[in-house]
């Protein structure tokens, strides 16, 4: 690598992650750039198709032999995984780079018993006896809080209960210390009480492995319980980038002002309607031209058409804070305070909603 | 496990008693619904031209004066202890499993069955090796190489696999390579344990022939269930943990993709057993499918119900088989 700090331990460079069909070009992930510092975590928001899951899959060099289109730079503690042959991107699955997905049932093999599946992935990255792998997995059960982890080691993914099955795949992400961890929506299929018991165990395994860790997700709850930075997506690319503080208290794109919006408060009233975003994600085969979230977009009337000509580039609007949006950040800022908690009874207050 | 081996066996047990009532009703209840006498019944078990007093004795012997229950305890009194035919003077003892006397040579049915097992089994499991074996792997590689020339190809030979008969297949096979040129000339069936290459050399053109038909089934199955097994999430995972590629191929996608096989492969030789007709029938080999063919030109009542039973009880067996094989291939299967 050009040799950045060594304190990164993942740097994206204008990804691109393009699917041919027969519909035309699928650009999943258009110019996206990031990174994650060792001991970090990043959080990636988006709805579903913005890419978020696609460029996880590209970091684990998934799309390697698949009709998938990547260019750009995967920088993987100094390796550029993109470039890399595919034999080398193999060996840093699972020991470099590890991941966990969305529904535990459906990811572990059902044929296999728990013990198994962790024992398999040890075994791939350390020569180590059968009896060692499972001594070192049933080790793993137990860090992860499985109870009486040495019996359960032998069962099959269908006798663990959903928060269990979870367990089991961090256990096995973790089970060769990998120094990233990506966590691709690790709580959406899991019961509301066992999700933030996944979560502070994430957290508390990130302390002690000292990994990074990329956490997907939609819920912007769980990115403000764990992320130092958030990585806003919509349609391939990223349109707010920056420290997790700075997006939360001062969000700078009206997307992430719209996933705010989207999301149940406490400290709200309930009789209070959630703000879902209008309209539907674009098809990322014909993107709108200009800024891809225009036709969505209450404010894109206020700059006279330069939306929906111009592809907005993503530029510092603080330090450490990243937004990609035609309006002036005046403007930005008297839309945001006008309309942070806005009195109850005001349904207006969105300039754009006449124009539209 | 020991438990459920044992509920099967029960139900195994159960279910070859409902296959000898239906076997039994085939052959004595229904000629009698249709109007048939007992005397005309008889009729069917004697010689050419039998004085009626032959007939009588006939009737009596085999007990079709007595009611159907009794006549039914008879028949699988005699099934599971032999049978003792007396009348009069004449009185001869049929060893268990009886299932009575062949018209056409005297001679108890069940050692001519057993007789024949060797050559059907022999063309039955030589031929699951190849076409499992052939299936499998052609299946695996089709589903890999979707759409390819590969897959279209083979997808294309398989459907005409099973489109073709074996007597076309079969034929073709035997006027070019046992007559045009002549690699397996004069085939006939040799006992394995006379000469085990002989046995193999004459068997070669049965067993791809009939193996060909299978393989084609087989290959489509595994292909239809590789596609589906290699779209999994768990597949994902272990290419995520590092697994190799042709790890990830048969230990966790070939592995699931087998489940819905062994099901079928179980029902098709237990069917296979009780006579491959067409393959026997095509070559000349003297198995069970032959045997059957013969039973029913001469009409000879007790051979085609003993090969009925036979066959009945084999397809009951291999479901046995798959039933705890599942249970021991898929851990979800409860038992």
């Amino acid at each position: 690598m050009g040799s950045p700090a060594a304190r990164e331990m993942l740097e994206v460079k204008e990804l691109r992650i393009h699917f041919p069909t027969e519909d035309g070009l699928v650009r999943a992930v258009d110019g996206l750039s990031f990174s994650v510092d060792r001991g970090q975590t990043l959080g990636i928001v988006g709805e579903s198709g913005s890419g978020k899951s696609v460029t996880s899959l590209g970091i684990l060099g998934l799309h390697q032999g698949t009709r998938a289109q990547v260019s750009g730079e995967i920088w993987l503690d100094g390796e550029n995984v993109v470039r890399a042959p595919a034999g080398r991107v193999r060996q840093l699955r699972g020991s470099k780079v590890a991941m966990i997905f969305q529904d535990p049932l459906s990811s572990l093999h059902p044929y296999y018993t728990v013990g198994n599946q962790i024992i398999e992935a040890y075994r791939i990255h350390n020569h180590v006896s059968k009896k060692a792998a499972r001594a070192h997995a049933i080790e793993m059960l137990d860090r992860v809080g499985i109870p009486q982890a040495a019996t359960r080691v032998d069962d099959y993914p269908h006798q663990f209960s959903g928060g269990m099955r979870q367990r089991a795949m961090i256990a096995m992400a973790l089970s060769c210390d990998p120094e990233l961890l990506i966590a691709d929506e690790p709580t959406t299929a899991l019961d509301v009480t066992v999700q933030a018991q996944i979560l502070d165990l994430i957290s508390d395994l990130q302390d002690e492995f000292g990994s990074a860790v990329i956490i997907i997700t939609h819920d912007l709850g769980v990115v403000a319980e764990l992320a130092d930075d958030v990585l806003v997506m919509y349609a391939g690319k990223a349109v707010e980038y920056g420290s997790a503080d700075e997006v939360f208290q001062h969000p700078g794109h009206p997307y992430t002002w719209g996933l705010l919006a989207s999301m149940p408060r406490l400290d709200r009233d309930r009789q209070e309607r959630l703000d879902p975003i209008a309209g539907t994600p674009p098809s990322l085969i014909q993107l709108p031209a200009g800024c891809a979230f225009h036709p969505r977009c209450a404010y894109a009337a206020l700059n006279g058409g330069r939306s929906e000509r111009e592809v907005p580039a993503l530029r510092e609007t603080a330090p450490r804070h990243l937004t990609a949006c035609h309006l002036p950040l005046w403007e930005r800022r008297r839309i945001r305070a006008e309309s942070v908690t806005p009195p109850a009874d005001d349904p207006g207050l969105v300039p754009g909603e006449g124009a539209r | 496990m020991i438990t459920f081996i044992v509920r099967r066996l029960i139900v195994t047990v159960f279910l070859l008693l409902v296959v000898s009532m239906i076997t039994f009703a085939i052959f004595f209840l229904v000629p009698r619904l249709a109007g048939q006498t007992s005397f005309e019944l008889a009729s069917q078990y004697v010689g050419r031209n039998p004085s009626p007093a032959a007939v009588r004795a006939v009737e009596q012997k085999l007990g079709f004066d007595q009611p159907l229950v009794v006549q039914y305890g008879r028949f699988v009194k005699g099934i599971v202890v032999g049978a003792h035919y007396d009348a009069g003077p004449d009185r001869t003892y049929c060893p268990p499993p009886c299932f009575g006397y062949s018209f056409r040579n005297q001679q108890p049915v069940w050692p001519m069955l057993m007789s024949n097992v060797p050559v059907t089994a022999s063309l039955a499991f030589g031929a699951a090796v190849l076409w499992l074996a052939g299936g499998i792997s052609i299946g695996v590689l089709s589903a890999l190489r979707r759409g390819t020339v590969f897959d279209r190809g083979a997808m294309g030979v398989a459907l005409a696999g099973v489109s073709l008969p074996i007597f076309f297949t079969g034929l073709i096979a035997l006027q070019l390579f046992s007559y045009k040129w002549p690699v397996f000339p004069d085939l006939h069936y040799v006992p394995f344990t006379e000469n085990p290459i002989a046995w193999a050399r004459n068997l070669v053109l049965p067993w791809t022939t009939l193996a060909f038909l299978y393989a084609a089934l087989y290959a489509r199955l595994t292909r239809a269930g590789m596609l589906e097994t290699m779209n999994e999430d768990y597949i994902r995972t272990a290419r995520a943990k590092g697994v190799p590629e042709r790890t990830v191929i048969v230990k966790h996608g070939l592995r699931a993709a087998l489940t819905p096989i062994v099901t079928i492969f179980g029902l098709d030789i237990g069917l296979l057993l009780g006579g491959a007709v067409l393959t026997e029938f095509t070559f000349s080999l003297h198995g069970l499918g032959l045997f059957t063919i013969l039973a029913i030109q001469n009409s000879d009542l007790p051979e085609i119900l003993g090969v009925v039973m036979l066959t009945a009880f084999f397809v009951v067996i291999a479901n046995l088989i798959v039933d705890i094989l599942y249970a021991v291939v898929d851990p979800r299967v409860r038992y």
